[in-house]
């Protein structure tokens, strides 16, 4: 249990670490001071090793849309000399190509990797629906690695007009428990139970985090997304374990709403949310429906923090099976997501080259992707990216 | 009946083949479903003079005034309801929350429903009346339709979504138990039964109001079995309505494409398990302006309650400030079911042509008119 001593501690670093951040400077720092009871708050923070000068990061470019918008990353990231050395690993959901044996050994080394170099940046792998006793591998690897908290970032890109404006707020999910616990029987044919498990342990690190980054990135409000009036026992203690950490944050303000109201305001006046922490299957559903509202899972960038790993991953998860291989994905996502993990590893300087690169084009209009209403490749919109970066510098 | 449905469902595929026009399928489709025994169907009886009787709980906060709203507009178009009047104050019975023996047997006699907005007292122990009056009717299917509304203008046009919500298990099955300290097991109970009774009325609604697809929308990626089953049945189901497209859909993708443009969803009806249709209907509530306009039912195999599911609204109760609309659709829905379409056709067109016209529009749609005034617009174009 972590004291309150140690948690206003840990709220000081994150204060001081704030005030040099930018807005956008999500993923630094905090990373991992939480949820670890035993450890002190220095040797949390996350170190990767640098060899040569370089890090070293797995990079899984998933199904669907992975290898394409994977591409356009490196060749960019390549072109601004970001000093990272790409350790890829081809992992994959479907059935063509591989037999079960040789993606479950895929699989295996993917998080063997990742174990190793304590960073990923990963595409979505693809899950089959009729394939008995396979779960996710997306499921599993956040299983596996305990990479317990997934961040979505929701914000309208300056040009690009949806629906709704001024959105910006960020989703903080668990990852870990819930209702992708995986357990399910069948009692008597025709009768099956699915269990959903919430822990207080993980509740109360997920909560932690959520007011960490909410401090750690300026934000005000923090809202905990919850069924409680159903489900009394089981969000009924995420709830109160939001309700009761709260109460350490008194320069936050903390609100909680049921998870069907939280969709309905969504939709309606999505500028009232900011942070919001919820379990795993309402995280599902909101960050589809917030990534929706600033122009859909092209331009949603995200990531998966746990203690000791980092894996960035496109915010709202689509693998994109229907435009595979037709040079029409939005790599924005990815390429956020990418900066994202600069930012985390303190290379600032390219992630804002390259970030910048990327809302100029979109904002400029002229090359856009098919999601973004325009009709440029994904190679198109990669060049043009490096046009801007070239230009700026 | 049984000769009766073999025969009418080669014979309607082949007309479909040689007549594919709207105008003769749909009367067609119309002899076919009554010659099928159909889930849910209105078995209410008439009196002497014609009328049907309806229990009506009228609610609290807002509830009495949006219920004479309605009961006003009813009178006006002449429509042969009789109101019944009942109490659901929660009583105690061994030690369970329950509704008064007087309600049930109404509501058992009349075999139908109108409910205004109850408040869920807030305490330990007390389950929701709404709940309450779910299980104590087994309501298994929770209908939910969407309409856009001219004079209500949202982000969002032309939304017409169809969503069916199973209502009696799911993630709301409430069994629940701590394991250890700090570790709780929530069930989420899918059974094939119900699973095919909430597909069934899903296929068969689509028939009625002539939609040609029903989609499920699941996350059997990751609950293989229970949405699995769910998905399953949902295909066989399906092989009973050959006239009727059918397809599944990822929960995620209904929500991201839902959001980004309903429209593709107009000709669809969407049938779901419990928690993803509790989310989706509000969230399409949501799409239109808020659960002020949206009308609801709960469909159960002998009796069926229509309601409208916004609150109670306790800060303006009794200051004849509340948009009985939700409550007007339901009503709407109600007279639908009961086979009174005409009536429902005539007081529907008036009072969207009444909100498409903004003069008097109640406060919550930027307008300035009461409660009874509105009522009164809307019966004026009766």
């Amino acid at each position: 249990m972590l004291s309150r001593n140690s948690a206003r501690t840990a709220q000081r670093v994150l204060r001081a670490a704030a005030q040099s951040q930018q807005r956008l400077n999500v993923a630094r720092g905090f990373a991992s001071i939480a949820d670890a009871p035993s450890q002190t708050v220095q040797s949390d923070i996350f170190k990767p090793t640098k060899y040569g000068g370089k890090y070293t990061v797995t990079l899984i470019p998933g199904d669907g849309i992975g290898a394409e918008v994977a591409e356009s990353v490196k060749t960019i990231f390549k072109a601004d000399n970001v000093p990272i050395t790409w350790e890829q690993i081809e992992v994959s959901g479907l059935d063509e190509g591989m037999t079960a044996a040789r993606r479950e050994e895929k699989f295996q080394e993917a998080v063997a990797s990742l174990r190793r170099n304590k960073l990923g940046l990963k595409g979505i792998l693809h899950t089959p629906i009729d394939r008995s006793g396979h779960q996710s591998f997306n499921v599993a690897m956040r299983q596996e690695l305990d990479i317990y908290a997934s961040i979505s970032l929701i914000k309208n890109i300056p040009g690009l007009k949806t629906r709704h404006e001024n959105v910006d707020l960020a989703i903080i999910r668990e990852n870990t428990e819930g209702e992708y616990s995986g357990l399910e029987h069948q009692s008597v044919p025709g009768v099956v139970e699915s269990l959903k498990i919430i822990t207080r342990a993980k509740s109360e690190r997920i909560v932690k985090f959520a007011f960490s980054f909410a401090l750690a990135n300026n934000r005000k409000k923090v809202t905990c997304i919850h069924k409680a009036n159903i489900m009394k026992l089981a969000d009924g203690l995420f709830r109160g374990t939001f309700q009761r950490l709260a109460k350490d944050y008194p320069q936050l303000e903390c609100n909680d709403m049921i998870v069907d109201n939280a969709s309905m305001q969504c939709v309606s006046k999505p500028q009232q949310f900011d942070v919001m922490v919820m379990p795993n299957l309402y995280g599902g559903i909101l960050s589809n429906i917030a990534a929706a509202l600033v122009g859909g899972p092209g331009v949603v960038p995200g990531c998966n923090m746990g203690r000791d790993v980092a894996v960035f991953e496109p915010g709202c998860r689509h693998v994109g099976l229907d435009i595979k291989g037709k040079d029409q994905a939005n790599p924005t996502a990815l390429l956020l997501s990418g900066t994202m993990l600069l930012r985390h590893l303190g290379l600032d300087d390219h992630a804002n080259r390259i970030s910048n690169a990327v809302y100029d084009v979109i904002a400029q209009g002229k090359v856009r992707t098919r999601d973004m209403g325009g009709n440029a490749s994904t190679h198109e919109f990669t060049r043009a990216i490096l046009d801007s970066m070239e230009k700026a510098l | 009946m049984f000769a009766l449905r073999s025969i009418a469902a080669p014979m309607q595929r082949q007309c479909f083949r040689a007549a594919p026009r709207a105008a003769v399928s749909l009367s067609l489709q119309s002899r076919f479903y009554s010659s099928q025994d159909s889930i849910a169907k209105f078995t209410g009886q008439k009196d002497a003079q014609g009328r049907y009787t309806v229990s009506l709980i009228e609610g609290d906060g807002i509830g009495p005034e949006i219920s004479a709203a309605v009961k006003d507009i009813f009178a006006a178009a002449k429509t042969p309801i009789v109101w019944e009047p009942i109490n659901v104050d929660p009583v105690l019975k061994d030690g369970k929350t329950t509704i008064p023996d007087a309600a049930i047997e109404s509501i058992k006699k009349n075999k139908v429903a109108l409910k205004g907005p109850l408040a869920t007292p807030i305490g330990k122990g007390h389950v929701s009346l709404n709940l309450t009056l779910r299980r104590t009717f087994n309501l298994f299917a929770n209908l939910r339709p969407c309409r856009s509304v001219a004079g209500c203008k949202t982000p969002y046009d032309n939304v017409d979504t169809v969503l069916i919500r199973e209502n009696t298990e799911g993630e709301y099955s409430g069994i629940e138990h701590v394991v250890v300290d700090g570790v709780v097991q929530s069930i989420k109970l899918i059974t094939r039964e119900a699973s095919e009774r909430v597909l069934r009325f899903a296929f068969q609604h689509a028939r009625a109001i002539g939609r040609k697809k029903v989609r499920v929308v699941h996350k059997a990626t990751i609950m293989k079995m229970s949405d699995g089953l769910f998905l399953d049945v949902g295909r066989r189901v399906a092989q009973e309505f050959p006239d009727i497209e059918f397809d599944a859909e990822l929960l995620d993708n209904t929500c991201l494409k839902m959001v980004t443009d309903p429209v593709p969803y107009n000709d669809k009806v969407l049938v779901m398990p419990n928690l993803y249709g509790d989310i989706l209907s509000d969230m399409c509530a949501g799409l239109i302006g808020g659960l002020g306009l949206t009308p609801s039912g709960n469909i159960g195999d002998e009796c069926s309650i229509f309601e409208a599911v916004h609150g109670s609204a306790p800060d303006i109760a009794g200051k004849n400030l509340a948009n009985p609309t939700a409550l007007l659709l339901s009503s709407m829905m109600m007279l639908r079911h009961m086979g009174l379409n005409e009536y429902a056709d005539r007081i529907e067109k008036a009072a969207f042509d009444t909100l498409a016209e903004g003069k008097h529009l109640t406060g919550d749609l930027g307008g300035k008119a009461t409660t009874t005034e509105y009522a009164q617009a809307i019966i004026a174009k009766l």
